[in-house]
């Protein structure tokens, strides 16, 4: 198989990696908390993405029984669905808290700069 | 089973309850609270303790009696309880020493919030150090980050809010390589219960299958582990947020939070993937040089701090250095020595932040190193505390650091080569530079100000109280490293 095909077979799997390399970039390079933040946000997803794409499997439902189908094969993997919402929650707090605290810095700093937030800091007495 | 081995999820189940019902308490209530429940975790894992060191032997329990992969599980042994029993010791500690303090500089209406932290601080740490589920470590590292950050600002002025919002940037960039790590093991294994994990992990390295994507994963978890302890070169977070937080909240950033993650870190490399594939991929090396390069450039700015918290804080790089040289070393006495460390560090360091922000207040509130002079007529049993930390961390004989000292180098001499001429060259420069910083800043306590009369300072009795018995604690430890030594080895190849 060619590297071509590989990529397109596996597209959920090359997406997220992309993403996770998008996210990691913005959170290590971009100054603005904001961004970061996003930055952080789409890490998080994209690795959520990659996981839930591991228990998917074509042509199977959601896990939730329906119509009274118990069939294990009428499903798919459960488990990485359910660590997934579980992620999203985590994400969701950690989110919150970033931009509350994001929203404190801009209040007192007047900047979303983190170096320039940093430096200012740092010139207040202790 | 037996009624005791419900004991940890006891623990970790009341400190949940506790931290809901705080939050529409008062904060002297939330705070009468918090002692309470971290006195009846204490006790109850004190149980524990005493069951697992009777039979030998550590047990599973698991979350709705599911089997893996679908069930969620605690494993406790000596080594989990035992580290559980001194991390508990250390917030209950702290928590009294700082009981009347953590009000400071909060507004009322939000000082229960300060108890709440603590109280996730310590469910997380339980958690962590319980957990047999990688995914549940990984839920409750993101809660110890999310407590973390908020003690980190818990002082409320600019620097300790710039101090924290670099803290939660450089942790969640740790948070998510760990998750990372832990989907690519899930992926290549199916697993996320530790026990059935490395069952598959060694089938899989029987055959040779997988070998990149589990080195991928070791990294990921390991580089994300190491960024949220403080490993270097990734420690920048720190030196704005342990000195900047209230003296508790330093004291449970450096002693506790820090050191559950490191404690993680062990488990996986043991139970998880198994020590031997670990030495194999080489990252121990790599964990070796960090580690010294640690050691040493954190050495290096705390003789250049010019406050004392500043200083404990640049020690704390200095001797999480320790921990994964000691790691790196990648043998047992190694490990022993690492795990050894961390029980020793966390007490100290804990001992160091409190009893230097009574110092501090007994100086007129300063903060400089060279104002310190003669604080021993001001504030005795602090000056003698932190005195007696500082030659500790120095690795003076009879306190635990020597302990860790002397483990480490046999465990160098046992790898010999290049490691052995690193380790010792980082260890003897470190030492050196220990020296200079702690024992040069306690040595001038005990020198009266020129042309001033000493008055000594009185400070709150339960902060005294709370300072003797960690003082105690952390000389009993040191002088009982013969008993405690060996338990920590047969508990290390147990934790398997």
């Amino acid at each position: 198989m060619g590297i071509w095909e590989r990529l397109t077979g596996n597209f959920p799997e090359v997406a997220s990696v992309a993403l996770i390399c998008i996210g990691f970039a913005m959170l290590l390079f971009s100054r603005n908390l904001f961004k970061k933040i996003i930055g952080m946000d789409i890490m998080d997803s994209a690795a959520y993405l990659f996981l839930a794409c591991q228990g998917y499997i074509t042509g199977r439902a959601a896990p939730i029984v329906a119509d009274g189908v118990q069939a294990m094969e009428a499903y798919i993997n459960p488990i990485p669905a359910g660590l997934v919402l579980t992620g999203i929650v985590v994400s969701v707090s950690v989110s919150a808290l970033s931009l509350a605290l994001a929203v404190r810095l801009y209040a007192r700093y007047h900047t979303m700069d983190i170096d320039e937030i940093i430096r200012l800091a740092g010139e207040e007495e202790v | 089973m037996r009624f005791v081995q419900n004991f940890p999820f006891f623990c970790i189940l009341l400190t949940l309850i506790c931290t809901v019902i705080s939050s529409v308490l008062s904060g002297k209530k939330a705070r009468m609270m918090t002692v309470f429940i971290l006195g009846a975790d204490w006790v109850l894992n004190a149980f524990t303790l005493a069951d697992v060191l009777r039979t030998g032997e550590s047990f599973a329990f698991r979350m709705g009696h599911f089997a893996a992969p679908w069930g969620n599980e605690i494993r406790v042994g000596v080594a989990e309880a035992l580290a559980a029993q001194v991390l508990l010791t250390v917030i209950l500690l702290a928590v009294l020493a700082g009981m009347k303090r953590s009000t400071v500089g909060v507004e009322k209406s939000k000082s229960a919030l300060f108890c709440i932290l603590c109280d996730l601080a310590t469910l997380a740490m339980l958690a962590l150090v319980y957990t047999n589920d990688l995914f549940t470590a990984y839920v409750f590292i993101e809660i110890n980050t999310l407590a973390a950050a908020g003690l980190t600002m818990s002082r409320q002025n600019g620097r300790s809010l710039a101090g924290g919002a670099r803290y939660l940037i450089m942790n969640l960039i740790g948070s998510s390589m760990f998750l990372l790590g832990v989907v690519l093991l899930y992926i290549i294994t199916g697993q996320l219960l530790m026990v059935p994990l490395r069952e598959t992990l060694a089938t899989l390295d029987l055959n040779g299958q997988y070998r990149v994507p589990l080195l991928m994963a070791l990294l990921l978890i390991t580089l994300g582990l190491g960024m949220k302890s403080g490993l270097y070169p990734f420690e920048k977070w720190l030196p704005g947020a342990y000195p900047n937080a209230l003296p508790t909240a330093s004291a449970l950033l450096s002693s506790v939070i820090s050191k559950s993650y490191i404690f993680l870190l062990i488990k996986i490399y043991t139970r998880v993937i198994g020590f031997e594939l670990v030495r194999q991929t080489g990252i121990l090396n790599v964990i070796l040089v960090m580690g010294c390069a640690g050691m040493i450039m954190g050495s290096v700015k705390a003789v250049r701090s010019r406050t004392t918290r500043m200083m404990t804080a640049y020690s704390s790089i200095a001797q999480i250095g320790y921990i994964y040289m000691a790691l790196g070393l990648g043998n047992e006495l190694g490990m022993l020595a690492a795990l050894w460390h961390l029980l020793a560090h966390s007490m100290t360091k804990s001992l160091l932040f409190l009893s230097g922000s009574v110092l501090d207040e007994a100086s007129g509130g300063t903060h400089q190193r060279r104002d310190l002079r003669g604080v021993f007529y001001r504030s005795p049993l602090a000056a003698v505390c932190f005195a007696v930390g500082g030659a500790n961390l120095v690795g003076v004989p009879l306190l635990s650091v020597f302990i860790t000292k002397v483990t480490m180098a046999e465990a160098a001499i046992a790898c010999g080569g290049w490691r052995l001429a690193l380790t010792l060259a980082a260890m003897v420069v470190s030492t050196l530079l220990n020296a200079a910083y702690f024992l040069g800043t306690a040595s001038s306590f005990f020198s009266p100000r020129e042309g001033m009369k000493e008055q000594r300072v009185k400070g709150s009795r339960l902060t005294t109280a709370a300072l003797a018995v960690l003082l105690a604690v952390n000389v009993v430890f040191g002088l009982m490293s013969q008993t405690l030594l060996p338990i920590l080895q047969t508990a290390l190849q147990a934790i398997v």
